[in-house]
């Protein structure tokens, strides 16, 4: 839902980031508001997990230029602990397990963390596990799932869904989602995309990195980015979706060139 | 890249339980002749035979060399420029707290264990030794009630010396190495349990060791008798202040277990580690052997061993009766210059003689942490079976593990399993714990636990949480 009026959440002003001295992002541009969900698409290396990963605070990425506003306040100033706390969420491309660590305690921590940063009071075992049950339904999760380690052993879908699970106990107010549907079934698609719907909100927005149309037919994004060589080359409603699952990438090319000689 | 710098600058805390009490102490002159051997048994008023026992110690020890093979390193130790007696100014044991010196009182206080009537730990005996010599036992009468007898080996000498004289070195005769004919000859003290025929010890029991001279060597005698189907629970925990010169501490523990009896032996060992540079800190040169002497005896060791600058110790199992079970639990976690060689043996001598083995080490820092176990069959254990699992963590780049497991089976119908792993905190692992909110230190303590749970699920419940605390400690500081 566009609303001009609504906050501003998030505003990336050409941001420039770099991987193990390799100029990544070069130059991002964009804003995103209350209620809006953006899609971002583009080539495989075209740079959307590194965003996201910028955004998120991971250590291994340096901004070398540009700047991020959370809800009006410098954001890369954050330590990712901090940035999560406040409402920034990321569903990675490629959750990583964590052996020997309870997913269920794991949860708990997380969303106690979430909780306290919202002035809200601490969840014991016992009222987390209500929390959990009830969130469970939102991504027709079983509870088996809770006794074991973090994401160890899950099928790849079960990463997916289990990502979702704890957006839906976070209750973020960005949301990113990189690549949340690949991998995931057509049943799983829906309750995956089921889940994101439920969760949107007026005072809330989703930024969705994806390959394919078939999530945004779900999923009916405001907005749709196409990201190539470090930048938004091009921004569009949902139309352009379905533009580029007919045309495919190729008329990339020719803009890149068109800006590289400007 | 910071990460793996800062997941070392975490695991460098400073050690707590640093501090000196002043008290009046009791030593000896420094130095090891048949004189000071003499000396220790004279103070205690010590019958013939003990004696005897603690000069042929002595005189094995004079023919015998330091051990070499263990993966440590450290200056050669000077074994008489070391006090072999050291005991607070206080002479007899008091027979109630209340006239236990204060100060005394108030060092365990500090030391989280309360030993006053009115705070102590409920469900929990403890002896509390500081020094050479033990100050104070709670719960005696109550676990007196039950015919079982937990006090100093001192005490024990006195009250049951004929348990003593069947038992004491039966399980680690005094020639076994260097450092039991060391401690053979001049122990001083130590806990002492007998847990009679058909009971079940209503309490955890507990010693707590405290070395407070700077000087002095530590080398405590434990000894835990069960008799036919009596089963006890019995935990040991260690501290000592910081001094920069290093101090031995060669330990002897005895355990024996009758037909049908089952011990269970935790240690929580967080003696001083020695600086960031590897200046002081306590030489820990242990040797720990569990008879199981009866048919369907258990013997279960746990330990989580965080301090010390060397460590030198393989609790170990002979099973000797049929179908009788040994365990092994260990976590051991080594920071900065420490170094830590330590694991287990299982003997199995009886039929259908079981073991299991889980060993868990973290190194950080510039430490090395060493497992090695032996595993050996004899031509009569038809039927035993044992299984091994070694797993190692590594904390930043310049820690180093080693896995150093020896299997001897003479007997072919029998099963030996070996797992091994090793793994490495990424940075990806923490930083997707991070990404939920979850701070730096937190992060690294979570996934240590988590990697140490198989372990920490076995020590008694008491003290699981404490030892969760302890690692998390050794894990925190500033996050750079
Ligand atoms: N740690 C790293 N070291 C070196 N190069 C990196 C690193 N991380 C990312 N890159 C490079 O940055 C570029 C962008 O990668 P990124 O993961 O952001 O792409 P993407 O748009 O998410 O692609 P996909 O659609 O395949 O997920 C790629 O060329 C990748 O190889
Ligand atoms: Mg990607």
């Amino acid at each position: 839902m566009i609303r001009p009026d609504a906050d501003l959440l998030l505003d990336i002003v050409d941001l420039h980031a770099t991987v193990a001295d390799q100029p990544i992002l070069k130059g991002v541009n964009l804003s995103i508001r209350a209620g809006e969900i953006h899609a971002v698409m583009g080539r495989n290396g075209s740079g959307k997990s590194t965003l996201s990963k910028v955004l998120a605070g991971h250590p291994a990425y340096s901004v070398t230029a540009g700047s991020v506003r959370y809800r009006g306040s410098d954001l890369l100033d954050l330590d990712p602990e901090q940035r999560a706390r406040i409402g920034l969420f990321l569903g990675f491309q490629y959750p990583v397990e964590i052996p020997g660590v309870s997913n269920l305690e794991f949860l708990r921590v997380a969303t106690n963390a979430r909780r306290g940063e919202l002035g809200k009071e601490e969840l014991d075992t016992f009222a987390f596990e209500d929390v959990v049950r009830d969130r469970l339904k939102v991504v027709q999760m079983d509870a088996a799932f809770l006794e074991r380690s973090v994401n160890e052993g899950f099928s790849g879908g079960e990463k997916k869904r289990n990502e979702i699970l704890q957006m839906a106990l976070l209750e973020p107010v960005v949301a990113i989602l990189d690549e949340t549907d690949s991998g995931l079934d057509i049943d799983a698609l829906r309750i995956v995309a089921g889940g994101v719907n439920q969760l949107a909100t007026p005072d809330n927005a989703t930024l969705l990195i994806t390959h394919y149309q078939r999530l945004l037919d779900v999923i009916t994004p405001d907005f749709v980015h196409v990201m190539a060589a470090g930048r938004i080359l091009r921004t569009g409603g949902k139309e352009l979706a379905l533009e580029l699952e007919e045309r495919g990438y190729d008329w990339v090319d020719q803009e890149l060139a068109v800006l590289e000689v400007a | 890249m910071s990460t793996t710098s800062t997941v070392s600058d975490l695991v460098s805390k400073p050690y707590q339980y640093g501090f000196v009490t002043d008290i009046e102490t009791e030593k000896i002159d420094k130095g090891l002749s048949e004189d000071v051997v003499r000396l220790i048994s004279a103070k205690k008023n010590e019958p013939a035979f003990l004696l005897a026992f603690r000069l042929k110690a002595f005189r094995q020890w004079l023919r015998m060399e330091e051990p070499q093979w263990a993966a440590v390193n450290h200056p050669e130790i000077d074994y008489q420029n070391i006090i072999y007696y050291a005991a607070p100014k206080q002479q007899e044991k008091k027979a109630s707290l209340d006239e236990v010196d204060p100060k005394l009182l108030e060092t365990f206080e500090k030391l989280g264990i309360p030993l006053s009537e009115q705070k102590r730990l409920s469900n929990v005996a403890v002896d509390a030794v500081f020094d050479s010599v033990s100050i104070a036992t709670t719960y005696r009468e109550k676990l007196a009630e039950h015919g079982v007898v937990f006090c100093s080996i001192s005490e024990a000498v006195k009250d049951h010396p004929e348990l003593i004289e069947r038992y004491l070195g039966s399980v680690v005769p005094a020639s076994d190495n260097y450092f039991t004919a060391l401690n053979s000859a001049v122990f001083s003290d130590g806990s002492f349990v007998f847990i009679p025929k058909g009971v079940e010890c209503p309490m955890e029991l507990s010693t707590y060791f405290r070395i407070n001279s700077g000087d002095t060597g530590q080398f405590e005698r434990t000894l835990i008798i069960a008799e036919e189907g009596a089963s006890v629970s019995y935990l040991e925990g260690c501290t000592a202040p910081m001094f920069d010169t290093n101090q031995l501490h060669a330990a002897v523990v005895e355990l024996v277990a009758l037909d049908d009896a089952s011990i269970k032996y935790s240690t929580v060992q967080n003696w001083y580690a020695g600086d960031e540079s590897g200046k002081g800190g306590i030489y820990n040169f242990v040797t720990k052997r569990g008879h199981c002497r009866g048919d369907r005896s258990k013997i279960s060791w746990t330990q989580v061993e965080t301090g010390s600058a060397i460590t030198w110790k393989y609790p170990s199992c002979v099973l000797q009766g049929a179908d009788s079970v040994g365990e092994f639990y260990s976590v051991a976690l080594t920071n900065n210059r420490q170094q830590a060689d330590t694991g287990t043996k299982m003997i199995h001598v009886g039929p259908r003689t079981r073991s299991t083995i889980v060993s868990k080490g973290i190194s950080a820092g510039h430490s090395s942490n060493s497992y090695r176990g032996l595993v050996q069959i004899g031509p009569k254990a038809v039927g035993a079976k044992n299984y091994s699992q070694c797993d190692s963590m590594l904390i930043g780049d310049q820690a180093a593990a080693n896995t150093y497991p020896y299997i001897r089976s003479q007997q072919p119908e029998s099963t030996v399993e070996h797992e091994a792993s090793t793994c490495r905190i990424s940075a990806d692992q923490l930083f997707y714990l991070q990404s939920r909110g979850i701070g730096f230190e937190e992060a690294v303590s979570m996934m240590v636990s988590g990697f140490c749970r198989d372990v920490f699920n076995q020590l008694p419940m008491e003290f699981a949480a404490e030892a969760d605390k302890l690692l998390a400690l050794k894990l925190e500081g500033s996050v750079g």
